[in-house]
């Protein structure tokens, strides 16, 4: 049996937690950087740390735009985005000027302001909207480590918000995307159970 | 809002978690696997694991027990000490890391930090200060290296300020006069830091009730870490936090 989540493997990202995590939920797991894979696996992850620019080179690189685009397509795919995951699904960010992310969200990332401390270090809320058309989690509390975020909601999306310099989405949802600025595999048992629904949607 | 996180601390020799008093007399105090397992279970936001073995042979072993915690730790785990070139914090990272501590070697080759941030981001770069109180001037904290075994020329807070500048993501800033003491965190060190420095700060050395840890955060720190306190069991992490939840500060539930 070929393993059950396909990790696109940016080469820029620290995983060893993420897939710590997947063991402890015993779901299979490897790392890929085929785009076939990538359009047709039932689970994709798009992981995330690093730069913006660093990994949409990484995605150009391995010529896995179009595949990534027309996986977030299919709605009976189950992907997960995570951290400058999330942020990657923008058209652009103010931390790599100029580079392009995959761009199905219109909308561009931007700087915490400097009224806080940057990077976002630690644990905070993250609270479902309540006009969310499908509540995909309970509000808990989970683990960021961001300097950047999405300020506004795109259209079409439920989402989740988190109070920091302001209030920024820290999560989006839609069909079997799920999309999380925080680190799921970091955020306790919360975040285990997030995870867990995350792999058993598809 | 941002909670404030209480950070338990193993230090671990050969495989072993050890506690001394200023850095010296080491002793026992378990394994780290089931010590980190019990403080995920009480409530610890994050876990920071300080390698204090000398030998290669001990460098070795740190990087098996790193493997041993991540896998079952589900928060965050800071490994520190001894981390002498970006090649050993990559071999942290990939042994399940979320955070890599640089001390001696930052101050030694401050473009570490630079590179560091640069490879792995600055959420990963953590620069460790022991500090140490110079009593001869008026708030001056000398930087120690190499243990606490060697007096630097430079001055703490702006030490984390450069840190600062070239990408670090947090600071933690050990007073080298409170460590092991149970007298408090140094409460001016952490004033002196804060004004220069605006990243994370983690609080560290000479916790003993949960007021040293709501005097730090009222001083500024974003975190508090504390061994001995949590290891002799004289109180737990959810009894520390039922307590500053109770007098007002925020913690992660």
């Amino acid at each position: 049996m070929p393993p059950e989540i396909q990790i696109i493997n940016t080469g820029v990202a620290n995983i060893r937690s993420l897939q710590a995590a997947f063991d402890r939920i015993e779901a299979t797991w490897s790392l890929t950087e085929d785009a076939s894979v990538i359009e047709t696996a039932s689970h994709v992850v798009l992981p995330g740390v690093g730069a913006f620019g660093a990994a949409a080179a990484a995605i150009d690189r391995l010529e896995l735009r179009d595949a990534i685009r027309s996986r977030l397509d299919q709605p009976d795919k189950a992907t997960l985005c995570i951290c400058l995951g999330l942020q990657l699904l923008c058209r652009e960010s103010e931390e790599s000027p100029g580079v392009e992310g995959i761009g199905i969200i219109d909308q561009k990332i931007g700087k915490f302001s400097s009224s806080v401390a940057v990077p976002q270090l630690g644990w905070n809320k993250v609270v479902p909207h309540e006009s969310c058309n499908e509540k995909k989690f309970q509000p808990g509390e989970a683990y960021f480590a961001n300097s950047f975020r999405l300020a506004s909601p795109p259209e079409d999306w439920d989402y989740a918000t988190t109070d920091y310099d302001g209030g920024f989405v820290s999560s989006l949802w839609r069909g079997k995307t799920l999309a999380c600025q925080f680190h799921p595999e970091l955020s306790g048992k919360w975040g285990q159970t997030l995870l867990k629904e995350w792999f058993e949607s598809a | 809002m941002l909670k404030r996180r209480i950070i338990p601390c193993l230090d671990v020799n050969d495989g072993r978690v050890v506690k001394g008093v200023k850095f010296q007399n080491l002793r026992d105090a378990g394994s780290p696997v089931e010590l980190a397992a019990h403080y995920e279970e009480q409530g610890a936001d994050e876990l920071v694991v300080l390698d204090v073995s000398a030998t290669r042979q001990g460098r070795l072993a740190m990087l098996e027990t790193v493997e041993e915690v991540r896998r079952q730790l589900s928060i965050p785990l800071t490994v520190g000490g001894g981390v002498g070139s970006i090649d050993d914090a990559g071999r942290l990272l990939n042994a399940g890391a979320d955070k890599v501590s640089v001390n001696s070697a930052a101050v030694r080759n401050a473009d570490l930090i630079d590179e560091m941030a640069q490879r792995f981001g600055a959420q990963c770069t953590v620069v460790a200060i022991d500090a140490k109180r110079d009593n001869d001037k008026e708030d001056f904290w000398q930087v120690m290296t190499r243990s606490g075994t060697q007096g630097e020329t430079l001055e703490a807070a702006a030490w984390a300020g450069e840190a600062q500048r070239r990408g670090a993501g947090e600071i933690l800033l050990t007073s080298f006069d409170r460590d092991g003491t149970r007298s408090g965190y140094d409460l001016k060190l952490m004033d002196a830091v804060v004004a220069k420095c605006s990243l994370p700060v983690i609080a560290s050395g000479g916790a003993d009730s949960v007021l040293h840890m709501v005097e730090a955060f009222q001083h500024g720190a974003h975190a508090v870490l504390a061994a001995s306190i949590f290891h002799d069991n004289n109180l737990t992490v959810a009894d520390v936090k039922r307590d500053l939840a109770s007098q007002g500060i925020e913690v992660r539930q």
